[in-house]
């Protein structure tokens, strides 16, 4: 079995993400449970998706330290979560931070590279996606959860490669925004390999 | 077909596969998605509605049972509350055709008022309970109560949690079934309830009781496995984490799982205590199947929430469990050398037009004594910082009643009161009504944004639209105001600030029932292109914005506020209150 823990931002497509993957899992004939925060948390709250593959998996949620993976569409969510990352987990992250408004309330710190370079100290792999110059080349901020997806299939870590992630983002996404979702997963997937 | 299906949808294809033909319910998270699965995959037999409560909704699902097709009814824990008048009713008259009521409970809680449980409903009513573990259960779980229902002539509970309900899981969806074709209603006198016949009914009631827990002993998915010393008994997703929890240490445990909660299977629960050393019970929210257990005198110790080894309230977990069974590995700590990380709790969306409904009745009021009562819907999220208007919320309709009776207890401070458009149509106008007729004093603000947001878009009787997508009668917020006997009623656009401020202390001056309608659309609805920036040159960084306003889309800077592009829709309501006037349009995102 193997486990992926999506954490992120409401509104930052974590959900589409975990169905993408789950497909791509089922098309290879394996069994996939996702859970999902759905409801009031998800109004610009904290959220998370928990996607869970395997011939066997008998609960959707991921125990602590239990997950293989996991993918950050926000820094700090990354760290919110870390007690979930097994000892010698991957850590796939978007850099960009969203800073919470508890933060410009109270006007306590809130640094995405600091986050960052702490997560480099502890995490035993980390990859860092250039948003930046995928969101440049893509045109859209909407293509980042399917970069993430990209960069998860190219470093093997769920067991689903490129073209499996592939197949499945093609039933799930609109013809119409399929090609810029393309280039998106092969900019995720690039990074593999040149990460520091 | 394999598909991926959500707990929610396995229900609603499982209600399809049953040959359900009526279904109606309330939106309330976590049990939304079965009505709207079953109106997306309507295959043009069922008549599917959003009722305009869980009330209506359930004796709309009795009356198509009466005329003998299978009806299904959708609502959340304490939407069963607002149901629980024909609930308690209709078990003493019987159906002709299957009755299910779906209530998904919500451990925890994420999304809710209370922690209740249904099944202690289910036993209340003397209606039997079935109780899903997963998405897989689900699906043929509600085909089971259907049949149930309908070989017994009554009603019954399918009770699920979020983590059944919101999780997805692989499931083989087989082709639907034609569904049966119903005689229509017969005449009868067993259909009015009477105390005689109710007298009748309550033997039968009693009865029925065990033999339901006999046949439930003999159900399958009432399921012992395992033959180790150590007993675990648990229901619904609780299961899920046992079997996570014990796995590869299958050999130590024999698990109980209880699928009908209610009749308690109590044969099969005494071979489960007389075949272990010691049981552990695992299940969130009330220690109903302990009770059961604890019931039938074991001579075993039993450890659960009775004794406190399992925890009374929140969520369970497959950690929570492997730490009550000692199987957990020492915790490590987190790092000393972490930034710190402030809190992201839900708030208003940047753009929502209830922060500026909030905004301009708390400048209309400023240095005024006033109590600001609140409802159930995304408004609630107006008590956060810095806007901290909501000072009471109850339930669903209650801001307008509780009001009153604060109005009643104290004439010193002006009483509002916030209700949403559905929550209005749900459970408003009663409240109304109760106040123009005892002659209390308050001002009624409805957050008109035409739409049921909190739950995920659903539409409600002001819309003009059906959830099949279907044309129909708009019912006018205003008209019905009037019609309470209201003569002070306003509509106002909310981001016009000068003229809402304006209107609230318009409203302020006078005596009675008034009502302030801010109608604006939920900024989810529609696409926004334009947001805003902030004039560097010009922003003072007084930060007047982010103190007053709170919205996620401002961000603190050191000396300057800046705006986040990805999430300001240009509402231009910081823009309205800049002393500098330093914000203006910025443009469109790519």
């Amino acid at each position: 079995m193997k486990s992926c823990l999506l954490c992120g931002v409401g509104g930052q497509g974590t959900v589409l993400a975990s169905r993408i993957m789950a497909s791509a899992a089922m098309e290879k004939g394996l069994f996939a449970r996702t859970a999902e925060t759905i409801g009031m948390a998800q109004r610009g709250g904290s959220v998370v998706s928990h996607v869970r593959i395997g011939e066997y998996v008998p609960s959707p949620l991921i125990p602590a330290k239990g997950a293989d993976v996991i993918l950050g569409f926000e820094p700090g969510e990354v760290l919110r979560n870390l007690n979930f990352l097994k000892e010698d987990g991957t850590v796939i992250v978007c850099p960009d931070e969203v800073v919470p408004i508890t933060a410009s309330l109270s006007g306590s710190a809130y640094d995405g590279k600091a986050i960052l370079d702490h997560l480099r100290s502890v995490v035993s792999r980390l990859v860092v996606l250039d948003t930046a110059e995928i969101i440049a080349a893509c045109g859209s901020s909407r293509v980042v959860n399917v970069a993430l997806l990209g960069a998860l299939a190219e470093s093997g870590v769920m067991g689903i490669d490129r073209e499996e992630m592939h197949h499945a983002l093609k039933k799930k996404i609109k013809p119409a925004l399929l090609a810029v979702n393309e280039k998106a997963l092969n900019m995720g997937a690039e990074t593999i390999g040149r990460e520091k | 077909m394999v598909e991926l299906l959500m707990g929610n949808e396995a229900v609603a294809m499982g209600a399809i596969a049953a040959g359900v033909q009526v279904v109606s319910g309330y939106p309330g998270t976590p049990s939304t998605e079965v009505l709207e699965t079953i109106a997306k995959r309507n295959p043009g037999h069922i008549h599917v509605e959003w009722s305009v409560n869980e009330k209506a909704g359930l004796e709309v699902a009795a009356g198509a049972a009466y005329a003998g097709v299978r009806s299904l009814v959708t609502m959340k824990q304490v939407g069963l509350n607002v149901a629980s008048d024909p609930l308690m009713c209709v078990n003493y008259i019987g159906v002709k055709g299957g009755m299910v009521v779906y209530v998904a409970d919500d451990p925890g809680p994420i999304s809710s008022q209370t922690e209740q449980d249904t099944r202690h409903f289910g036993r209340y009513a003397k209606i039997p309970v079935f109780d899903c573990s997963s998405p897989e259960e689900a699906f043929q779980l509600i085909q089971d109560a259907f049949a149930f229902s309908e070989r017994e002539g009554v009603p019954v509970i399918l009770r699920s949690t979020t983590r059944v309900c919101h999780s997805c899981a692989s499931l083989d969806v087989p082709e639907v079934h034609p569904p049966q074709k119903a005689d229509g209603f017969e005449k009868d006198p067993r259909w009015v309830i009477f105390p005689r016949l109710s007298y009748m009914a309550k033997k039968r009631i009693f009865a029925a009781e065990e033999k339901y827990a006999a046949e439930f002993s003999r159900f399958e998915k009432n399921e012992i496995i395992g033959s180790g010393p150590v007993g675990i008994a648990c229901g619904g997703v609780s299961f899920a984490y046992v079997m996570d929890a014990i796995a590869g240490k299958e050999d130590r445990y024999t698990v109980f799982k209880v699928a009908t909660p209610y009749p308690f299977p109590e044969e099969k629960g005494k071979s489960f205590l007389n075949s272990v050393q010691k049981a552990y019970v695992f299940e969130e929210l009330d220690p109903v199947i302990e009770d059961s257990l604890i019931y039938l005198r074991p001579e075993i110790e039993i450890f659960g929430k009775r004794n406190g080894c399992v925890p009374v309230a929140g969520e369970l977990s497959c950690d929570i469990v492997s730490a009550v069974l000692g199987l957990n590995e020492a915790e490590k700590g987190s790092s000393l050398d972490a930034p710190k990380l402030p809190p992201r709790p839900p708030v208003l969306c940047a753009g929502c037009p209830h922060r500026a409904s909030f905004y301009a009745v708390k400048k209309a009021m400023k240095g005024k004594k006033a109590v600001f009562c609140g409802d159930i819907g995304c408004y609630t999220l107006g008590n956060a910082m810095p806007l901290d208007m909501v000072d009471t919320c109850l339930c669903m309709g209650a801001g307008i009643t509780v009001a009153q009776g604060l109005y009643h207890a104290d004439q010193e401070a002006q009483q509002f009161a916030f209700i949403g458009d559905s929550t209005f149509f749900a459970s408003g106008i009663t409240g109304v009504i109760n106040a123009v007729y005892n002659k209390a004093d308050l001002i009624l603000v409805i957050l008109d944004n035409r739409t049921t947001a909190m739950t995920g878009h659903q539409p409600h009787p002001g819309i003009g639209m059906t959830v099949m997508r279907e044309e129909t009668e708009v019912v006018d917020i205003g008209a019905i105001l009037k019609g309470c006997g209201l003569t002070f009623i306003r509509h106002v656009d909310p981001f016009d600030l000068e003229k809402a401020v304006a209107t609230v202390k318009e409203a302020a001056d006078e005596r009675g029932v008034r009502a302030i309608i801010f109608r604006s659309p939920c900024i989810a609805l529609e696409k926004h292109d334009a947001f805003l920036t902030v004039d560097e040159d010009r922003c003072s960084g007084c930060f007047k914005c982010i103190r007053e306003l709170g919205c996620p889309a401002l961000i603190k800077g050191e000396e300057k506020t800046s705006i986040n592009p990805k999430l300001c829709i240009g509402c231009g309501l910081c823009q309205s209150i800049c002393p500098k006037d330093c914000i203006g349009k910025g443009g469109a995102p790519s």
